[in-house]
């Protein structure tokens, strides 16, 4: 195995470990915790696929917005009793769901026939960006989907705002 | 040089993993987190397949760019409408498991 396939393998098992210690850790402050390494790590996957840009913005997006985001809402929803179990009744079910539904993916993926194929080094003439920034206001391109998800962006802010909203004698 | 079957093999692990925190955890912001591990999973998958493609053609592609920067853009949507439901529904149960709320049982 060279560097590259080694960065690779530690990367994903960090990445790995971190997703089950999120789901299994009983204070949320910690799951979150969890999760920024976990997201941490996928953007590491992005820069060995050089999708550098993709990278950039999971560190961006994902760890800083979203991540702190969460940590928010945990802070404003923090019950002075952390009690109870931090699984449902149907926590064996679920995990038979989960790793039935992992095996099936893992072994279709795993039989088949171009998975094989070495992802080779794109180098800097595969810079993807300028065609992306361009194919993204480009009306041949994906200038209507593009707009659609700046107005989605748009109306969750809204959404969110008004739902959040604290009205009077609402307060139970 | 590594194999696509790797990025496809971790994509579904990690998919795995969100769906088990997705269908069993009972505290409502874990279940969120959840959700974003599967968003990750399917993103690896994307971009997987877009440096493939680009191998393939010989140029740079930008479709699977563009299909993952618009799951970028819905887990950003997604997370802030989830957390102001739990916050407001916080606010009249004071609870944030899902067990717990009852509201629309018979």
């Amino acid at each position: 195995m060279n560097v590259l396939q080694w960065v690779f393998v530690i990367t994903a098992f960090l990445t790995v470990g971190a997703a089950v210690m999120m789901v299994l850790s009983r204070r949320m402050m910690h799951a979150a915790l969890w999760l920024a390494v976990a997201l941490l790590g996928v953007g590491v996957i992005f820069i060995t696929l050089e999708a550098s840009f993709f990278a950039i913005v999971q560190l961006l997006v994902y760890i800083g917005a979203i991540l702190i985001l969460i940590v928010f809402a945990i802070m404003l929803t923090q019950r002075t009793d952390e009690s109870g179990p931090r699984l449902n009744a149907y926590a064996w079910a679920a995990a038979g769901v989960a790793a039935l539904i992992g095996a099936i993916l893992t072994f279709s993926m795993a039989g088949w026939m171009l998975g094989n194929t070495g992802l080779l080094e794109l180098g800097p003439a595969f810079d993807a960006i300028l065609p992306l920034g361009q194919a993204l206001v480009d009306t041949e391109g994906f200038a209507v989907p593009f707009e659609v998800a700046s107005v989605l962006l748009l109306a969750a802010l809204i959404g969110a705002i008004y739902i959040a909203f604290e009205r009077k004698g609402e307060r139970s | 040089m590594i194999p696509l079957t790797w990025y496809l093999i971790l994509s579904a692990v990690l998919f795995s993993i969100g769906l088990f925190a997705v269908l069993a955890r009972r505290h409502a912001i874990a279940i969120l987190m959840g959700v974003e591990l599967m968003l990750n999973a399917v993103n690896i998958n994307l971009l997987a397949f877009w440096h493939y493609w680009s191998q393939v053609r010989g140029a740079p592609q930008v479709n699977g760019m563009v299909f993952a920067a618009m799951v970028f853009v819905l887990a950003a949507a997604e997370t802030a409408v989830a957390l102001a439901l739990i916050i407001s529904a916080y606010r009249r149960h004071h609870t944030v498991v899902v067990d717990e709320m009852t509201l629309l049982k018979g």
